[in-house]
This record gives structure tokens, C-alpha cells and sequence, in this order.
């Protein structure tokens, strides 16, 4: 033994150690695969030797091209002993060193012999190897022989001709769909597995025909297919159908849902899960049709074998995502999960309980989620973090016991991830529950106290500075902030003093004793906390006139006017700048940008941040497109795209035309101009402003060969006559798949909902583009394009905004200015239509969770918060009910501060 | 589309998570190291949990493994997302019954290593490809359990309902121990 201290460690468990491959080497054993070569050939020496061959493979050692080879040609040398047992280790080994098509012809002649073979596992293993390795040649001269095995009368081998021609169809289609006869038959065979593998053969050649697959269903599912996995795959054949069916729009019974149904009383539990799982993914799936899955689902809820809950309530989880109520039922079985031995069991039914609990069992859920939180692993608790954010915001009156929940978590052990997704839940219970604010801010302040994570630490800081100066008693959250000037790294340090300085700024008060506070700062060790220290104490040492506050505020809290990427560009064209050298500091507050310029040499034109472009470059297709993911609590990142509120106030301001208009009151949702997968794609955004509305067309131009300049948007505004046309600003030059924007601005009565239809006409110059150099030709011709109109409506000047607790907020308003009246919908699929409708219509908030509603409910009342252009807060209650035969009528209750409103809210209805 | 159910691959582990015989059937890792990334990912996730009775089941980036330990071997079986857990189920199954069986009843690692031969030629009757070849453990075991000098015989029923007899009588004692 080479290493003494090795072993004596090792001593107590001896017998562990032990290998009959200990030691082994690559060198050595492929010196012992000559004795392949020998005359003789010793079966059970061979078998050995290829056992350490594969071993060596398996352990994740590779042989080079020359060792492969060697072994591969000796191996071949081994086809003439008769020993069965060796006969499966060569077949064995041909298949793991996959020969080249040069080196594969040695084989085939005995490959082929073997497939002729007597001996039934000679024959089935033979085709399985020579499938894996020939070619398209090749294949034809033993496609014979294949159709022949396919209809064995041994399955083994029946199967092994299915199984190879599945594979092969990814590379010689067209010589594997001649089989169809004999895969047909192979349906018929009374061998459960043949039966399944010539489904999955006969399905897979006719899979582009929709129709041969349909007939092949429809015939399947009235006989009987005997084999558990022949019938899952007939499920999944089924739903595809189906589907295909819908999008074909052939309405009427769904085709095929009893055959699903009858599936669900299957001996076999994998084909009972499959079916429940297949209608449960239906499009459209209706209670009654849900109701015989979810009954069985339940069962394999209470059943001892993991497998099954685990299968069971994955499921039911995602039907929770899209019909919570039909889930309700399962609620006890699943409660008893939550202190499943399994944790992915376990996990999953609290998010799903989390997902269909009501109100009132918030409570008691929370106190059995606080006993489990403490034993699992960080990426569970995640999960159970971001479904306890969801549910607040779906009840915000419990935010109470949901918050106290999450700073418990937030105070015990955690990574990072785990700390970060509850951080991100808190920041967002704070901006959508304006009651929470207070609470939250302070169980934040007490996580920083201990916080171990520099990234949390500045993230929260930033938030701080930003919430904190409006609550009712700022000056509690100083102490905090400025113990992280004593306690932190410099980062933290930094971070803590913009957040002091945004404080002594906003509250006046407070500014004599943040001044002291930042002065000891400027002896900080780092010299960036004592440059912002230093800065902002002459910010905060200002005369106070407004316009300097104006400045200060803008400095302090305004977002950075250009995209960064535009900036570091010209920053960095500036410093290459051959006469002149520089030293460039930039430092980074927050959102805020601040650049000093030490220039070296006496400079003839300073850097001037206003020089930057400050149009956003747009994104390719493929990245806007990832961006549907969901929001993050913290700030997303400052360069990020114009979408969004946020987003579109910084796009519309950085505008000078548009400087004037005022404040962005709201924008729409992208309106789609055009159909999908039209040469140019177009969607609109409406922006209204108090007496303006700008159109901002979003165009990409989706072909390769063209480039398009002097894109505008033409706009006949004749059906709109409140709206004159002000200005347009049209785009330069359209390239290829990047997206840009032009804009039309109609001017309308200040403060009047002013509604209108406006047809749209695109016109540009097309320049051909040559695609190998990608450049455009000189000459152009003009040319347009219709789109499809485009409508302001009332909804427009609606902006969503929640209210924490509808019923105070609405017994807060005036009873005088109530305005009751009611409306027949006419004849609906669903009530949750008609809810639907009206909440698009008026464009309003959803208050309390009232957006979801029982697939089978028959009454409904939604709750719906909002303000109105003119800053005119509106709440309303609409009183839904459905009559046997699908008639809707609605009882519509406006609350407004102003009577006019609630008036107009009327009309909204009426006329919609 | 690919419809049929497929298994991405399946793992024979040791009790230190230690490769005993795997075979990948998918793309998902291209690399010995990201198959050696996954395997420690799977088996530090799995090593608390008590598989030993039944088959045990969990997720792991985007993917449903079922494992199933005895002794100091612990088995796994690999499917995506969408996959039906209960095919996989009958997957691990048939392959563990078939060691089992094969081994006669003996499984541990140091059994598996000296019929290492027995365990990769089990893996190659399961599946093929990544498609289910076959579930049933006592035919798999017979594809395997060839007798070299009698070929046709490992087929007969006397040999299995034998080896099963076996296998029972052996776990007899060991529970017994």
C-alpha cells in the first residue's frame, strides 16, 4: 500500500473499501484486451476484460480515436466464439465505443448473421447494435430483415425492430415510413410492450397527418389497448387531437373527453394519472369536467407510496394556479401533507393550500407553515416565500400576521437567495399596502442591524431613503442608518449616507441633525463615503431658495435622464480623444449619476452630459421577449427598457417636444396594430396627459432584406373630433428586427375624457438590403402600409389603483353621491366573462380577490377601485347574476368624489 | 415533439454518492463533469431522506427523479418535468427488482461490482435509447442472467420463480439479522 495514513484512516470500514476494480488503469487494461486477439479465445477472460473496459467508460474516462479503434477492431475478432454470455458483452461494447461508418463495415456481415440467428436474443440484441451504428446505405440493405422482425413472433424481438426504427426515423424518415404495414400490425400483438412500442412507431410516422393520427386515435380508443404504457401514450395522443381539434375551430361536445374520463377508472395508477392529468391540461377545462380528476388526484393524496402523493399533488398544485376553487375539496388531505416525511410533498401542498386558502384560514396556515419552515431546505422555503407574497397581496387585510411571518423567517439562518426573496416580499407588500409601510420599513431596519449580505444591506438603504422621509416619524429610522456608518463596510457606509442625506433634504427638521451627522462622516476612511459626504453636505447647506430645491431634488432623487450605455459610450469617445488627456471619475448614487471632470491640460469643451443621445436603443426581438418575467420588489436596474410606467414617463420626458404637456397621467397597454407574423409588426401605446394624448407606435420591421427610413405613422383623426393633431415625430431608419418608436400628439380639452377613433396608415421608404454584407442600396421606393384603427375610450383615462380595505374606503365617501343603475350583459359563455368585460371596459382595479371567480359560480360581486382623470378617486361595486338560460344582469354602484364622475362612469357602461 | 416517455438516464450510486455503473440517455449533459455536477446535486439532495421501503420522489432543475435505496446502493431514475412519475416508478422498479433478483438478493455495492457485467447489461434491457424497453423484472433479469452454456434456458420459468426464491429467502435474513 502506497499511502500508510490512508489506510489507517480507512481502517474501520475495510470492507467498503473493497473493489474488484481497485487500481485499475487505462494502460493496463487495454493491454489486456489483446488476448482478444488470442487464438483461443477464453470466454470468461474476454467478458472480464471487456466488464473493466466499460467500467473505465462508465467512470468517465475516454478512449482517443487509435485506442478506440484498437479495441474496437480486436473486439470484432471475438463474434466467432459461440459463448452467449460473451456475445452480449461485445454487443455491449460496440454500442458504448460507437464506430466510425469506415470502421462499422467489419461488423455488419456478422451483426447481420446474428439478426438471422436462431437464437432469439441474438436476434433482438443484433438489430438493436446495427440500427445504432449504420448509416442510410446500409440501412437499405437490411431494411428487409427489419420488416421482418418487426412481426416476429418473439416480442423481444419485435420490440428491438420497433424500439430501433423510433430511432431511426430522426435520420432516414423516409426508409422507416415504408414499415407502416408491419408497425400496424405489431398494434395487434398480443405482447403488452410490442403493443406500446408500435404505437409510439406507427404515431410518430403519421404524426405530421392530422388526420391519420386522428383516425389512429379514434379507432384506439373504442378497442382495447392492453398495456398500461401503450394506453398513456394513447392519452397523450388523445389530448394532442383534442387540442388540434380547438385550434381548428371545431366547436361543439369535446370529442374524446369520455374516453378520459373512462381512463380514470384504469386499473393501472399510471394510466389513471395520466388521464387525470390530461384533462386537467385541457384547454378551457370546465368544473364538471375537472371534477372525476380531482376525485381521483384526491385519493392518491391519502395513498402510503410517495410516488403517487407527490404525483398526485404536483397537479393539483398547478390546477390551483387557474382553478383554485375546484381544488378546495382536497384541502384536509392536503393539510395532513404539509408534515409529509417528503419535503418536495410537503412544499408543494403548502404553496397549493397557500394558492386556494380563503381568508379566514390565513392564520391558522401561517402557524403550521412556521412550525415547517424551520426543517427544510433554502429552495423549498423560496418557494413557500413567493406564494406567501402572492396570497398578501390577494387578501392585503391580513398583511398583518403575513408580515410578522416573514420577519420571523427574515431573522433566522438563510443564503442569500432565501434572505433576498423575503427582502423582495416585503418591499412589495410596502408598495401595494400602503398600512404595511410603517411595519415594514422597521423589520427592515432590523434585518440590516444583522445583515451579513452588502447587497441587501445597500438595496434596502436605497428603499429607505426613498419611503422612509414620508412616513409619520422619520427620524425613527435614523438611528439605524447611521449605525451602519459606525458598523458596516464601506459600501454600506456609502449607501447609508445618501440614504441620511435624502432624510435631512426631506424633512426639514431633521436636516440640523443629519448635517452633524454627515460632518463626522467626512473623516470616513473611504474616500468615496467621504466624497459623498462631503457632497451632500453642501447640497443640504444650500440657501433653500425653491428653484436650488428643485435642483436638490432632482439631484437627490431623479433618475438618471440617458441610458447608461449611450453615456459610457460618449464618455468613452470623449476620453480617446486625441488632444486632450483626462482623468474621468464617475461615482453612482443610487439612480443618481454624478460626473467631475479633472481635466489635465486646459480643454477647449468640457464633457457635457446633455451632448449624450438619450434615446433608448432598442432591444432586439428575441430579448424583449424574456422579459415577461416577474417584477422583482427591489428597483429594477436604471438602464433597463422604456416599458412600464416608469419606464414610459422617462422615454416620453427625455422628449423635449413633449417636455411641455405635464405629468404622464397613464399609459395604455400596447394595443396591437397589426396581425401577427405581417412583414411589419406595429403596436400602440397610449399616453394621456391633461390635455394632450401622444400615440407611441411601436414598429419593428420583420424582414431581413430591407431596411426602412422616414418611417411614420399617418393619422386620419376625422371620427375623433375632439383631438386636433399637434406634432408627429417620425423615425429615421428602421432596421431589421430592432424595435423603435415613432410618436403622433393630439392636443384635446384639458381635463375632458374626450374619446375617439383614429385610423392609422404607415408610410416609409423601403431600401433593399443585401443579406451577405447587410448593407443597404442607395435608392429607395416610398411606400405605405393600412393598419388597423385605433380607439381612445373612456377606459383610457382610468388609472388602476388598489385600495387596502375597500369597505372603509367606501363607507368613507358620500352616500349623496352615490349613483345606482342596472344593466342586462345579454347572453354570456360565463359569468366570469361578463366580470371580465366589465373590468376591461372601465379599466379600474380589482379590489379583495373579487378577479376570481368559481367556474360554476352564478353570482358574483366585484369590487373595483380607481382614478379618474382630474385626480377623481372612484370605487365601484358591481352586483353580477346569471339566469338559466346564460343572461347576465348587473347591478353597477358608483362612488365618486365627484358626482360628475360617477356620472361618467355610467356612461361608460352604457355606451360600451 | 417527443411523446413517448423518455428517461433521461439512470444512476447506480454508492453510499458516498459515488458512481457504481450510470447511463445518460439525454443531451441535458454533454460533459463528464456535468454528469458528475448532477450526480452530486441528485445524491446530496436525496442522501437524508429514507427511501429504504418505498420509492422515493423529488424535483431537481426541471427534471422528476424517483429513487429507491438498499444497503449502501442507492438507485435513481431520471425523467423530464412533464414526465409521468408513476412510468418512471415502474421503471426504477423493474431495474431494482432486476438487480435484485440478479444479485440474488445480495445488494450491495460489493455484489454489484463483482457482477458489474450482470448490472450493465440490466441497464442496456430496460432502456434503449431512452425509450422503455422493458418494466417487468423477472424478464429483464432473464434477458440478463444468460446461462453460457445453454442459451435458450435463462427464458424458462423454473430459473426465475428459482432466482426469486432465492432472492426472497435472502431478504428473509437479512431483515431477520
Amino acid at each position: 500500500m502506497a499511502q500508510p495514513l490512508v489506510k489507517k484512516d480507512d481502517d474501520h470500514d475495510d470492507e467498503l473499501e473493497y473493489s474488484p476494480f481497485m487500481g485499475i488503469e487505462k494502460g493496463a487494461v487495454l493491454q489486456e484486451a489483446r488476448v482478444f486477439n488470442d487464438a483461443q479465445v477464453d470466454p470468461r477472460r474476454c467478458s472480464q476484460v471487456i466488464t473493466k473496459l466499460l467500467y473505465l467508460l462508465n467512470q468517465g474516462e475516454s478512449f482517443t480515436k487509435v485506442e478506440a479503434t484498437e479495441v474496437f477492431f480486436s473486439v470484432t475478432k471475438l463474434f466467432q466464439s459461440k459463448d452467449t454470455g460473451l456475445r452480449r458483452m461485445v454487443y455491449l461494447i460496440i454500442k458504448e465505443l460507437s464506430p466510425s461508418s469506415d470502421e462499422v463495415i467489419i461488423v455488419t456481415s456478422s451483426l447481420m448473421k446474428d439478426m438471422n440467428s436462431k437464437i432469439d436474443m441474438y436476434r433482438a440484441n443484433a438489430i438493436r447494435v446495427l440500427c445504432r451504428i449504420i448509416d442510410g446505405t446500409l440501412l437499405t440493405q437490411i431494411e428487409r430483415y427489419l420488416k421482418q422482425a418487426i412481426v416476429d413472433k418473439n416480442p423481444v424481438v419485435s420490440s428491438a425492430a420497433l424500439v430501433s426504427g423510433l430511432h431511426l426515423l430522426k435520420t432516414n424518415p423516409e426508409i422507416v415510413k415504408r414499415w407502416s404495414n408491419e408497425v400496424q400490425e405489431g398494434i395487434q400483438s398480443r405482447s403488452a410492450l410490442v403493443q406500446f412500442h408500435a404505437l409510439a412507431l406507427l404515431h410518430q410516422i403519421r404524426q405530421n397527418d392530422r388526420l391519420a393520427v386522428s383516425k389512429l386515435v379514434g379507432s384506439l380508443t373504442r378497442g382495447s389497448v392492453r398495456s398500461p404504457l401503450a394506453q398513456c401514450l394513447l392519452i397523450r395522443y388523445t389530448s394532442q387531437v383534442i387540442r388540434d381539434m380547438a385550434n381548428h375551430g371545431q366547436s361543439g361536445e369535446r370529442p374524446f373527453y369520455e374516453f378520459l374520463e373512462s381512463c380514470l377508472r384504469h386499473k393501472a395508477e399510471m394510466v389513471i394519472l395520466e388521464a387525470a392529468r390530461a384533462i386537467t391540461e385541457l384547454d378551457g377545462v370546465t368544473s364538471r369536467e375537472l371534477t372525476p380528476a380531482i376525485t381521483v388526484l384526491q385519493l392518491f393524496l391519502s395513498s402510503p407510496r410517495p410516488v403517487l402523493r407527490f404525483a398526485a399533488v404536483r397537479t393539483l398544485n398547478k390546477v390551483a394556479m387557474t382553478h383554485p376553487m375546484a381544488v378546495t375539496n382536497c384541502n384536509i388531505d392536503m393539510e395532513s401533507l404539509i408534515s409529509d416525511q417528503n419535503r418536495s410533498i410537503a412544499t408543494l401542498a403548502i404553496t397549493t393550500l397557500l394558492k386556494t386558502g380563503n381568508e379566514s384560514s390565513v392564520e391558522r396556515l401561517m402557524k403550521q407553515i412556521t412550525n415547517f419552515m424551520s426543517d427544510i431546505a433554502d429552495e423549498f422555503k423560496i418557494v413557500v416565500v413567493e406564494a406567501i407574497r402572492s396570497l398578501c397581496v390577494k387578501f392585503p387585510l391580513k398583511y398583518r400576521s403575513l408580515m410578522t411571518f416573514l420577519s420571523n423567517i427574515l431573522r433566522e439562518e438563510g443564503g442569500f437567495e432565501y434572505k433576498r426573496a423575503i427582502v423582495d416580499s416585503i418591499v412589495t407588500i410596502i408598495r401595494d399596502i400602503p398600512d404595511a409601510k410603517e411595519s415594514g420599513l422597521l423589520h427592515l431596519c432590523e434585518f440590516i442591524e444583522d445583515c451579513e449580505f452588502t447587497y441587501l444591506s445597500t438595496q434596502i438603504l436605497h428603499f429607505l431613503g426613498i419611503e422612509g422621509p414620508n412616513t409619520s416619524d422619520p427620524s425613527k429610522y435614523i438611528r439605524y442608518i447611521y449605525n451602519r456608518v459606525h458598523l458596516e463596510n464601506a459600501t454600506v457606509r456609502a449607501a447609508a449616507v445618501s440614504t441620511l442625506a435624502k432624510f435631512g433634504f426631506m424633512v426639514e427638521s431633521l436636516k440640523p441633525r443629519i448635517t452633524v451627522l454627515l460632518k463626522r462622516c467626512i473623516y470616513d476612511s473611504d474616500d468615496e463615503v467621504r466624497d459623498r459626504a462631503t457632497l451632500f453636505l453642501s447640497v443640504l447647506g444650500g440657501d433653500g431658495t425653491v428653484d436650488n430645491d428643485r435642483e436638490t431634488k432632482d439631484f437627490l432623487f431623479g433618475s438618471l435622464e440617458v441610458p447608461l450605455v449611450n453615456l459610457e459610450t460618449s464618455l468613452k469617445n470623449y476620453v480617446s480623444y486625441p488632444f486632450f488627456s483626462f482623468l474621468v471619475l464617475i461615482s453612482f448614487l443610487g439612480h443618481q449619476l454624478s460626473y467631475i471632470l479633472i481635466l489635465q491640460e486646459p480643454s477647449e469643451e468640457a464633457f457635457d452630459v446633455n451632448s449624450v443621445s438619450k434615446e433608448v436603443k432598442s432591444q432586439p426581438l428575441a430579448e424583449k421577449k424574456a422579459q415577461g418575467k416577474k417584477p422583482t420588489g427591489l428597483g429594477a436596474p436604471p438602464a433597463a427598457p422604456a416599458s412600464g410606467f416608469d419606464g414610459y414617463e422617462r422615454l416620453l420626458s427625455s422628449i423635449p417636444e413633449f417636455a411641455a404637456f405635464g405629468k404622464l397621467f397613464k399609459s395604455s397597454a400596447p394595443v396591437e396594430l397589426t396581425e401577427a407574423e405581417t412583414e411589419y409588426a406595429v403596436n400602440v401605446v397610449k399616453h394621456i396627459f391633461d390635455s394632450h394624448v401622444v400615440f407611441q407606435y411601436n414598429c419593428t420591421n420583420t424582414i431581413p432584406e430591407q431596411l426602412l427610413e422616414r418611417v411614420n405613422v399617418i393619422v386620419d383623426a376625422s371620427e375623433a373630433e375632439d383631438f386636433n393633431e399637434v406634432t408627429s415625430k417620425a423615425l429615421n431608419s428602421l432596421p431589421y428586427d430592432t424595435p423603435a418608436q415613432a410618436f403622433v400628439v393630439f392636443e384635446k380639452p384639458a381635463g375632458v375624457p374626450a374619446v375617439g377613433k383614429f385610423s392609422n396608415t404607415l408610410t416609409f421608404v423601403v431600401k433593399e438590403v443585401d443579406p451577405s454584407t447587410g448593407e443597404a442600396e442607395d435608392d429607395g421606393v416610398e411606400d405605405e402600409y393600412q393598419l388597423e384603427d385605433l380607439e381612445v375610450v373612456a377606459g383610457d383615462y382610468m388609472v388602476k389603483v388598489g385600495v387596502s380595505n375597500f369597505r372603509n374606503a367606501w363607507e368613507g365617501m358620500d352616500e349623496e353621491d352615490e349613483r345606482v343603475d342596472e344593466y342586462g350583459l345579454g347572453q354570456r359563455d360565463s359569468l366570469g366573462e361578463a366580470v371580465n368585460a366589465v373590468i376591461d371596459l372601465l379599466g379600474m382595479q380589482t379590489c379583495e380577490g373579487t378577479e376570481t371567480i368559481p367556474s360554476n359560480a352564478r353570482s358574483h360581486t366585484c369590487l373595483l377601485s380607481g382614478v379618474y382623470i382630474g385626480n377623481v378617486k372612484v370605487l365601484v361595486r358591481a352586483q353580477f347574476g346569471m339566469d338559466s338560460s346564460k343572461d347576465i344582469a348587473m347591478k353597477l354602484t358608483v362612488r365618486a368624489e365627484d358626482v360628475s364622475v360617477a356620472e361618467a362612469i355610467h356612461e361608460i357602461v352604457a355606451s360600451g | 415533439m417527443e411523446l413517448p416517455p423518455k428517461v433521461k438516464n439512470m444512476l447506480l450510486l454508492d453510499s458516498e454518492g459515488k458512481r457504481v455503473a450510470v447511463k445518460y440517455y439525454s443531451d441535458d449533459w454533454p460533459t463528464n463533469s456535468s454528469k458528475e455536477a448532477f450526480e452530486k446535486a441528485v445524491f446530496t439532495k436525496t442522501q437524508k431522506t429514507s427511501a429504504r421501503a418505498e420509492v422515493e420522489v423529488t424535483a431537481l432543475e426541471n427534471n422528476i427523479i424517483v429513487y429507491k435505496f438498499a444497503q449502501d446502493l442507492h438507485f435513481f431514475v431520471t425523467g423530464g418535468e412533464e414526465e409521468n412519475e408513476l412510468i418512471l416508478d415502474s421503471v426504477l422498479q423493474g431495474l431494482f427488482d432486476a438487480v435484485t433478483l440478479l444479485l440474488r438478493g445480495n445488494v450491495d455495492k460489493r455484489e454489484a461490482l463483482d457482477n458489474l457485467d450482470l448490472i450493465f447489461l440490466c441497464f442496456d434491457e430496460i432502456i434503449d435509447n431512452g425509450i422503455v424497453l422493458e418494466t417487468d423484472a423477472t424478464v429483464i433479469a432473464g434477458k440478463v442472467g444468460i446461462d453460457s452454456t445453454d442459451p435458450n434456458a435463462p427464458l424458462s420459468e423454473q430459473t426465475i420463480s428459482q432466482a426469486l426464491a432465492t432472492a426472497r429467502e435472502h431478504l428473509t435474513r437479512s431483515l431477520l439479522k
